[in-house]
């Protein structure tokens, strides 16, 4: 399972900085959403993967880490804020620029 | 008295609120609000600041829950300082936005005070999670601040400075969940004692998670190579939320330093980073040496110059000895509030050559230049660093505390590449000028607060020597992280 969470990990973190280095905002809000689920997975994974036991003390014999979970709680809730306002933002560069590029103009399709 | 330490948050929080609930065509209303706000936290950080200053580290465990497990935030001498610094600038901020800059947008009220939440908290939580929550709490902030106004420049560099910024942010949560998992901990102090005693592979782990965390507080501080997102959004946000975006780059620089006075001082992880900090730092400076002479707008140059702070601030920090910190937080006193002086100054410059531009060419003569002039000489003067406003005493004392060939070599000609650069913009914005002086008013409200900053340099001249002192009493207690830890973990360390 390690492995697999560990895989599952990098290649969300792959795609997210691929997609981060794209030149288009819509790609880069996508690489962001996904750099951001696979930082709220290693997140998760840091507090030591489980499988069926609940994270409360004395309900189950071998608890999981109930504290990674109100990490990665807050970590959504604010990743999910940001992707809102960078959604909101690319939107505003888009209609004030004419352009999805991220530097507000296309270098080749200008002329 | 305990509870007073968390009113530097809770005071702009309710702000805050507040300003949401009221109706926005009430201008005076939402003023009223905020100054009052502003005007509270310079009391309170300055009863803060004489509770620290007799040397006791002050706790407030929120919720009363113990110290490793619950949140703490702590006041020391350097969290008191730096609380006192920005109620000190956010005041003169405000006002000159009160003049008018507040009605370019909605929110400016209300966002203006999430950002003080956000930086007052940072600097007094004691809890590394705790300090991504208000790093992000600050940051979403200035992102509304930033692109208060309009125009398509500011969309640009808004975009950039958000997009740079969420990425810091998933490097800062991958540092953590590393510090997490090896060590179990997330309190500063508990992770400081932890730090000593790790072997192995856990040691390795941690040394990478400190390491990404000086990526993402390098990335606040605005350290090369992650500086390019700053010249671009200072120069182009409007001028209240530049001056108060000073205090920006500081809050990073202080988590630098409070991470390492207290984690890497000594043990096995001592000086963490520090040597690639220092070259970073030294070539930092050399940049925004070229960028302060290459820079094509005022706005710009005073970018540079705040870029330039930055790299001899966190050369002189990464140094490591508690003689350097002191005149360190001298220098950093300074530049705050001279930085924030100048980007006020660069706005009414900016109105009263009338063309509403700051750009660095012949143009429309300026109403009032002889003031104007003279404020900016002032200023120029400061910043620089020449005798005798704060800059020179600073600069003075960074070098006494670094004698080392390389800072001296890139401080004094980085400081020359900052006189030319001063020189060539105040000469062509008073002197190369064409056409009829336009009289126009400035407004008292605008010019008042940029001298209440600016004039802040005397005074920092005049009470050099007791300031001095009192930086280095905050540097004799961040030379002893015991004092910290003993006060967080009580007994229990």
């Amino acid at each position: 399972m390690e492995l697999l969470v560990a895989l599952i990990i990098g290649v969300l973190v792959a795609t997210g900085v691929y997609l981060c280095l794209r030149a288009r905002t819509f790609s880069v809000v996508l690489g962001l959403t996904l750099l951001g689920y696979g930082v709220n997975l290693f997140l998760f994974a840091m507090g030591g993967l489980k499988i069926n036991q609940v994270a409360v003390v004395g309900a189950s014999v071998d608890p999981t880490d109930p504290l990674t979970q109100a990490l990665v709680l807050t970590a959504i809730v604010i990743g999910f804020a940001m992707t809102a306002f960078l959604v909101v933002l690319a939107l505003r560069s888009q209609g004030e620029q004419h352009s999805d590029h991220v530097d507000g103009q296309d270098g080749e399709q200008r002329s | 008295m305990t509870h007073w330490i968390i009113a530097p948050i809770l005071i702009p929080a309710l702000a805050g609120l507040l300003l949401l609930l009221e109706v926005r065509e009430r201008q005076r209303l939402r003023r009223f609000t905020g100054l009052l706000s502003c005007v509270a936290l310079v009391p309170v950080a300055l009863v803060l600041w004489q509770q620290a200053a007799q040397g006791d580290v002050g706790v407030y465990q929120l919720g009363n829950w113990q110290a490793p497990f619950g949140i703490v935030l702590v006041l020391d001498k350097l969290s008191a300082l730096m609380l006192l610094l920005t109620a000190l600038l956010a005041l003169p901020a405000l006002l000159y936005g009160c003049a008018g800059d507040d009605r370019r947008g909605a929110n400016f009220h209300a966002l203006f005070q999430f950002q003080l939440m956000g930086i007052n908290g940072a600097f007094l939580t004691g809890d590394l999670f705790n300090l991504f929550v208000f790093f992000e709490v600050l940051l979403i902030a200035s992102y509304g601040l930033a692109l208060h106004g309009r125009g398509p420049e500011r969309v640009k560099a808004g975009l950039h400075y958000v997009v740079l910024n969420l990425a810091g942010s998933a490097l800062f949560l991958i540092a953590l969940g590393l510090i997490y998992g090896t060590t179990g901990t997330l309190n500063m102090a508990d992770f400081a004692v932890k730090a000593q005693a790790l072997q192995g592979s856990e040691q390795i782990l941690v040394t990478v998670a400190v390491l990404l965390l000086w990526v993402v507080f390098g990335l606040k501080a605005a350290l090369f190579p992650l500086y390019f997102w700053l010249p671009a959004t200072y120069a182009n946000a409007t001028a209240p939320v530049a001056a108060l975006f000073a205090i920006m780059t500081k809050v990073g620089i202080y988590a630098i330093l409070r991470m390492q006075a207290l984690a890497f001082s000594d043990g096995p992880l001592a000086g963490l980073g520090a040597d690639l900090l220092w070259w970073l730092a030294l070539v930092t400076l050399a940049l925004a040496a070229i960028g302060a002479l290459s820079a094509s707008r005022l706005g710009g140059l005073v970018a540079y110059l705040v870029v330039m702070s930055v790299g001899t601030l966190v050369a002189a920090l990464s140094v490591g000895e508690p003689q350097t910190v002191g005149p360190a937080l001298y220098y950093l006193i300074h530049s705050t509030l001279i930085c924030a002086a100048l980007f006020l100054l660069c706005d009414l410059l900016r109105r009263s050559r009338g063309d509403g531009e700051d750009r660095l060419e012949s143009g429309p003569p300026l109403a009032h230049g002889k003031w104007l002039g003279a404020a900016f000489f002032a200023a120029a003067v400061a910043v620089v660093g020449l005798p005798p406003l704060s800059g020179f005493i600073g600069k003075l004392a960074l070098l006494q505390a670094v004698p080392s060939a390389p800072y001296w070599t890139i401080l004094l000609l980085a400081g020359l590449a900052g006189l030319v650069g001063m020189s060539r913009a105040g000469s062509t914005l008073f002197w190369r000028v064409h056409g009829e002086v336009v009289d126009r008013k400035l407004g008292k409200r605008r010019v008042i607060p940029m001298l209440a900053l600016l004039l802040a340099s005397p005074a920092l001249a005049l009470a050099a020597e007791p300031l001095l002192q009192l930086c280095a009493g905050v540097a004799g207690q961040l030379a002893d992280p015991t004092i910290y830890i003993r006060a967080v973990l009580g007994g229990a360390s």
